[in-house]
């Protein structure tokens, strides 16, 4: 199944007299470098030609060690700079608020120094993951190159931009040479539904709220592998919802590319997203109930974080968490954070008076990739199914799955409140 | 001794010996290893505990985050990562790490190859070779 979703048409890659000079250093080491990644990327894809792209998010500033840094310092160093209006994605350090990230400096300031080589290159230091919430995103149509799955999938799904899942490292090659692999879902090929899951039984309050759209997405990762799903019975999704979805189905499985009939704008209809075969899944109340409780590692007790936001919370789902909240202070043995991009901070003037109810906002960076929960931590909730699933493995504690709603009582409460088989 | 062989596709060339580590489900490098002992931290993983560390690597196609090609390139170069890897089916994400991992690192090679429909033969915890044109050999132990 999968072996077909990066195949192209086959036969060898041909590379543009444009190309050859690049790889043969005509515009110096770092472009060089840039396409030595790019060419054998498109090898392994079996691409046959590289194109060009209108724009990159590249995901590889956030430090996972010395080779984040040894590879953007030589890609810096060697003269490396952005040829297309080029994102970043979040780094392992908060900038605005230096004070949150805590642990080992050394490695703090690996991450900073990170951060600063992909800048100096020319992105814009937009330090989100979720770019899809800025102003400026990509067109339909629109050949992109960019990292980091949750956008990824938003970009094909919801905007019907065009990229492939780009790793660390190709995102950067394709902004300094703004070519890349003419691969996997810049095809038609490979945009085409393989299986159709079709929802029934549900209440208008579950599809009204977002949790159903983690654990939904959570459950076709998990089934599909490296599909492309079609999803029937969501025709009033939100994009806060199918931004849910998406990261949900990238973290359980490679999902790049998810069909909703009637929204994602290649799907005007099941018809219009259906491969040549389509397996079809039923998703009851029941079976997304399972997998909503394999989400979490704990029952209960007393958690000393509730996360929220990953991926990056919109300036919608903060007013949400506004009028949960109502007012209330979180409980003094609970930190509530608040993962969201330094623009959605500024659009919501601060967010002064959730700081003053105890909700701590962080920027740049993500609660589960670095050193921000305190080390006796050992219960946290959470409303992302990718945060409830990367945490315990990350940061080794146990967590909680709710919905919002769940996890602002369980924040006010100091205590886990959760309707346990909500759907069945 | 029972030998088998399977014609694999480089991704990245090189040569690579070790013990096969065949996991039934993908592992993301980001989040499922730690690059700081190559043990296997995905909890819900079947292969939680063991390590990559010197293995050949044997697995259907990558998973997960695409941050993964970064913290396969950081356990190439700490030297917890996996002698080789052989996949089903081409990931991008493991590729591009091992390639940038090659451009830092030229002496800690990770050759990827692709097994296709002959990966089904490939058995766990047999002694394993990649050959730089991508095939694979296998020898029974007993």
């Amino acid at each position: 199944m999968s072996a077909a979703r990066l195949e192209s048409p086959g036969g060898d890659l041909e590379l543009t007299p444009a190309d050859r000079a690049m790889l043969a250093g005509e515009e110096g080491p770092a472009v060089a470098m840039a396409m030595r990644l790019l060419a054998g990327l498109a090898r392994a894809a079996g691409a046959r030609r590289l194109i060009d792209v209108t724009g990159t998010h590249v995901d590889s500033a956030l430090c996972q060690g010395r080779a984040s840094l040894d590879f953007a310092a030589r890609l810096r160093d060697l003269g490396g700079r952005v040829r297309v209006p080029t994102t970043l994605n979040i780094g392992s350090v908060d900038l605005l608020h230096p004070g949150l990230t805590g642990g080992d400096e050394a490695v703090r300031r690996m991450g900073r120094e990170t951060m600063r080589a992909y800048a100096d290159m020319g992105g814009v230091p937009t330090w989100t993951c979720a770019p899809y919430q800025m102003v400026n995103r990509p067109a339909r149509g629109e050949y992109v190159a960019w990292g980091e799955s949750n956008a990824v999938a938003f970009a094909n799904s919801v905007l019907g931009a065009r990229t492939p899942r780009f790793g660390d490292f190709a995102d950067i090659a394709a902004a300094v040479t703004g070519r890349a692999p003419e691969m996997g879902l810049y095809l038609d090929a490979n945009r085409r539904a393989d299986v159709h899951y079709h929802l029934s039984g549900f209440s208008d309050e579950s599809l009204a709220g977002e949790e159903l759209f983690a654990v939904l997405g959570f459950l076709i990762g998990s089934d599909t592998g490296a599909g492309v799903p079609v999803i029937t019975g969501l025709e009033r999704a939100t994009e806060d919802q199918l931004k849910v979805l998406g990261a949900a189905a990238a973290t359980s499985g490679a999902v790049g590319m998810f069909h909703v009939a009637g929204i994602t704008p290649e799907a005007p209809d099941l018809a219009a997203a259906a491969g040549p075969r389509l397996r079809r899944e039923e998703v009851t109340p029941a079976r997304l109930s399972a997998a909503r409780r394999a989400l979490s590692t704990a029952d209960g007790g007393e958690p000393q974080v509730v996360n929220l936001g990953t991926p990056h919370y919109s300036v919608g789902q903060v007013e949400r968490l506004r009028r949960l909240l109502d007012g209330r202070a979180i409980h003094p043995r609970v930190t509530l954070y608040v993962n969201l991009g330094r623009d959605a901070l500024a659009a919501l003037d601060g967010a002064r008076e959730l700081k003053e109810q105890g909700v701590v906002f962080v920027t740049d960076t993500c609660t589960y990739v670095t050193s921000i929960l305190d080390e006796g931590v050992r219960l946290a909730m959470c409303d992302s199914a990718k945060w409830a699933y990367y945490a315990p493995g990350n940061l080794g504690i146990e967590v909680v799955f709710g919905s919002t709603a769940e996890c602002v009582e369980s924040a006010v409460a100091g205590r886990v409140i959760r309707e346990s088989d909500r759907w069945t | 001794m029972d030998l088998i062989r399977v014609s694999g596709t480089p991704l990245l060339s090189g040569t690579a010996r070790g013990t096969a580590l065949k996991l039934a489900e993908p592992i993301s490098f980001w989040g499922g290893i730690n690059p700081a002992d190559g043990l296997i931290i995905d909890r819900r993983h079947p292969a939680a505990g063991k390590s990559v560390t010197g293995r050949i690597l044997i697995m259907p196609h990558g998973r997960g985050s695409t941050t993964g090609a970064g913290a396969l390139a950081e356990c190439i170069r700490v030297g917890t990562g996996p002698a080789g890897i052989i996949l089903q089916s081409p990931d991008h994400i493991i590729t591009i790490g091992a390639l940038a991992a090659a451009e830092l690192y030229p002496h800690r090679p990770c050759p990827v190859t692709v097994a296709g429909e002959e990966y089904e033969r490939l058995v766990d915890a047999l002694p394993t070779a990649i050959a730089p044109d991508g095939a694979i050999t296998q020898q029974s132990v007993a």
